[in-house]
């Protein structure tokens, strides 16, 4: 039963956003009044279907009900609860699933909340976000259906891949399907306020909030992902440029330019068509990034399963949604107005430079992700790796960071940059003095360096703008901004800090052996054999010693899971204030002196490596603090205009004619 | 200046920036071509010494030897043709490396002709083979390697 009402549920479902979509384009004709006002509640009575739909997959993963294809081939019933659950997600269907899922609630939250805008924008956007949510519905009922029955029950599922057998699962995929779909609903309100010629500051302000939030969740989410894979795959890695994170990291450079240039028009009534077509990229980026990921076009562990049906169609629906928003922005852009003007050096002249460069950093990582799958065409195999992306990313991203540093001290509209004359000269000695200072001390690449020397002239340039302020009268909005771009500075110390100060050690030690990295101490006491619910493993008792500290007991495992049957290596990380070890064991290796066994043993001394997701996190919560900045101020504004109200209507109880009051 | 003038400012810098992208990602990407080597092609044209490069082929069969220090692996990687290519590896093997299985050496060639592998991807389950390597193993693995080569002369 359960599969039978979660697949009728999607089809209600369907037939919602087909309403959605009809009654809300009605709403741009007058006289439709009656149909046009069924739009909003489609929308939320289409977020309860599909989070019903989504909630019943999740209760057939969790009772493991094998008789339903998608748990068959994908849960076991031997499987931690926990991974029964997020299994849900781990998968094709069901994480396709969850991004219509959210879809769904998304537009239904929009539908239902959402009063600011006029009535025949609104309309608009509720009218796009159907046909969206509507391509979406359909992929997933014709080539994708999670409730499809066995003709027979399988005796027994055949598990989940066991580098997805971690919490990290229960994180990383979510929050990022949240920040997908949080620009889809930035996309159309992007096309109502297009099609309806309202692109002013009062829709921004409206779509500020939806930008603000997807873009926390993208970062949340690919902090999260790159922490997982650096800790799960057992390399010492945290990024890699493989194509899938490349998917999740474009969205997010679209959404930081967005971001920043919706704030632009919100403040100043500027760079209106600029900020529309960065609404449509960004959306054009989280579908391209579902397209290569879903399509099998690139293998990754994020390539669940390769069907070319589902490839085409994915490469349709973004035709399709990319194609038709570049109609309309073509037909209309001429007929928006243009904003106010401002000057090259400007607050507003350094946003859109760095716009700009965000850009260009996006089409450098598009083009080096597309550019293996164009050649394949061509039957030649390319790999497109760090050496690649690295230097061509920091073309373009040294420039941003300099404008980043100095932006933010910019007054609006026009300004002389005489004025900051000292601070431009402080930050230049900064990042001078320890590019002099490292390079004194060793020699390290070109790009670590910068990073260190950015990182430190970035981290004093985010805390200027409260600078000869009243700390406690800063409003909230302003410390999400020197908490995000802190955050940069925070994570780029680890990123550069990791790629030029990283020690590594690697060794056959027999038990009682011992090891010296970087100041540590590393003994090998025993290697056992231990078994988990669904795997054995041998794990090694290591004890980590720095100078004359107490010893810490690390316990790395290569584990063999039996369903399906692969290997998998648990690191064990050792995080201190200024960094983490980090151990893996490897195969036996022979035998020592004596006759006892060796085992292979590496061990990383990483320093400050967590502060890259430290600011990956610091730069979500500014993103946060900078939300709940923006509702204070729309609460305040609302509840002002609410008093005001209410005094005249009380003027106007008392008789009408009363005479204002002298003031004193 | 104008606000239509501005905005068209923009746009003309906007797109200088972009195809300044364009022509610096084609120019790197375009060397990127060499960056990927089959033994063969290792043999006949190598690639300078100390450059970063891949080299993918087929462990040889009774050619993986772990040195004294029980860290480093030797082995032999071959292609189609008779052309070997000697490579040290220190580190911890990859689950499934086994002889005769494909893999995808990540390193540098060195002046004494091997080459030092500074990361092994090798297939890490069923469903996951470095992109290099698909077609390459089993009993196909000729014509799979002719349709590979073909694009790359």
């Amino acid at each position: 039963m359960i599969a039978e009402l979660g697949h009728a549920a999607l089809w209600l479902a369907t037939a919602l956003a087909v309403l959605q979509m009809v009654a809300g384009g009605l709403g741009l004709r007058a006289g439709n009044e009656a149909i046009v006002a069924l739009a909003r509640p489609a929308a939320v009575v289409q977020a309860f279907l599909a989070t019903l739909a989504f909630l019943l997959l999740l209760y057939a993963f969790a009772i493991t009900d094998l008789s339903i294809k998608l748990v068959a081939t994908n849960s076991h019933s031997m499987k931690p609860f926990i991974y029964k659950l997020t299994g849900t997600w781990g998968n094709h269907e069901g994480s396709m699933l969850l991004w219509v899922a959210v879809l769904a609630l998304s537009g239904g939250l929009l539908a239902g909340l959402e009063r600011r805008l006029p009535e025949k924008t609104m309309s608009a956007t509720l009218s796009v976000q159907g046909f969206v949510a509507l391509g979406f519905y359909t992929f997933l009922l014709i080539s994708s259906n999670p409730f499809e029955r066995l003709p027979l029950p399988a005796p027994e599922g055949s598990g989940l891949n066991p580098l997805l057998q971690d919490i990290g699962l229960a994180i990383h995929p979510p929050t990022l399907y949240i920040g997908y779909v949080g620009l889809s609903v930035a996309f159309s309100l992007c096309m109502g306020a297009l099609i309806t010629k309202q692109v002013t500051p009062d829709f921004a302000k409206v779509m500020r909030p939806w930008v603000l939030g997807a873009w926390v969740f993208l970062t949340f989410g690919i902090t999260a992902g790159s922490y997982w894979a650096y800790y799960e795959l057992g390399w010492g890695g945290w990024w890699f440029w493989d194509p899938v994170e490349n998917a999740s990291l474009m969205p997010w450079l679209a959404a930081t330019a967005l971001l920043h240039s919706v704030s632009v028009l919100a403040a100043r009534d500027a760079l209106r068509t600029w900020t529309i077509m960065l609404g449509v990229l960004a959306f054009s980026m989280s579908m391209l990034g579902t397209f290569l990921v879903r399509s099998g076009v690139i293998t990754s562990v994020h390539a669940f399963a390769v069907d070319p049906e589902r490839g085409s169609f994915i490469l349709a629906l973004l035709g399709l949604y990319i194609g038709g928003s570049l109609i309309i922005f073509a037909m209309r852009a001429g007929h928006i107005a243009e904003g106010k003007r401002f000057s090259a050096t400007s607050r507003e002249g350094a946003l859109v430079f760095n716009n700009v460069m965000l850009s260009a950093i996006l089409a450098i990582v598009l083009l080096g992700t597309l550019y293996p799958v164009f050649t394949e065409v061509f039957d030649v195999r390319v790999s497109v790796g760090p050496p690649y992306f690295n230097p061509a990313g920091a073309i373009f991203a040294i420039p941003m960071f300099v404008v980043m540093a100095v932006g933010p001290l910019l007054r609006w509209k026009d300004d002389k940059p005489q004025r900051i004359q000292f601070e431009m000269l402080l930050l230049a000695a900064i990042a001078i003095t320890v590019i002099a200072l490292v390079a004194f001390f060793g020699s390290y690449d070109i790009l670590p360096l910068l990073g260190l020397a950015f990182a430190a002239a970035l981290g004093v340039a985010s805390l200027l703008p409260l600078r000869g302020r009243k700390l406690s009268r800063v409003p909230t909005a302003t410390w999400g901004m020197v908490m995000a771009h802190f955050g940069v500075a925070v994570s780029l110390f680890g990123m550069a800090s990791e790629s030029a100060f990283t020690s590594e050690k690697l060794a056959a030690v027999s038990a009682g052996g011992q090891e010296e990295v970087a100041g540590w101490t590393i003994e090998l006491q025993s290697v056992d054999p231990i078994a988990g619910p669904n795997w054995t493993a041998v794990e090694a008792r290591i004890i980590a010693t720095r100078a004359d500290g107490d010893g810490v007991l690390l316990t790395p495992q290569a584990r063999n899971f039996w369903a399906p049957s692969q290997a998998t290596s648990e690191s064990a990380l050792l995080t201190t204030w200024d960094g983490q070890l980090y151990a893996v064991i490897g195969d036996q290796a022979g035998v020592d002196a004596n006759g006892n066994p060796r085992w292979q043993l590496r061990v990383w001394w990483k320093p400050f490596v967590t502060f890259i997701w430290y600011g990956g996190l610091l730069i979500a919560f500014g993103g946060v603090l900078s939300i709940i900045g923006r509702l204070q101020v729309d609460l305040k504004r609302r509840s002002a205009a609410k008093r005001g109200k209410e005094r005249r209507d009380d003027v106007e109880a008392l008789g009408g004619n009363a005479a204002p009051e002298p003031a004193e | 200046m104008k606000a239509k003038h501005q905005r068209m400012t923009l746009v003309v810098l906007a797109l200088i920036a972009i195809v300044a992208a364009g022509l610096i990602a084609a120019w790197a990407l375009r060397s990127q071509a060499n960056y990927f080597y089959l033994p063969e092609q290792m043999a006949a044209e190598p690639p300078s010494v100390g450059q970063a490069v891949r080299l993918g082929g087929m462990v040889a069969a009774d050619s993986i030897k772990t040195a004294e220090d029980g860290i480093t692996v030797n082995f032999m990687v071959t292609g189609n043709t008779e052309d070997a290519i000697p490579v040290t590896y220190s580190g911890i093997l990859p689950d499934l490396f086994v002889e005769g299985s494909g893999v995808v050496a990540e390193g540098s060639l060195q002046s004494d002709g091997t080459f030092l592998a500074t990361n092994l991807l090798a297939k890490h389950d069923e469903n996951y083979v470095p992109r290099e390597l698909e077609g390459l193993e089993g009993h196909n693995q000729s014509e799979n390697y002719a349709e590979t080569v073909a694009g790359l002369k």
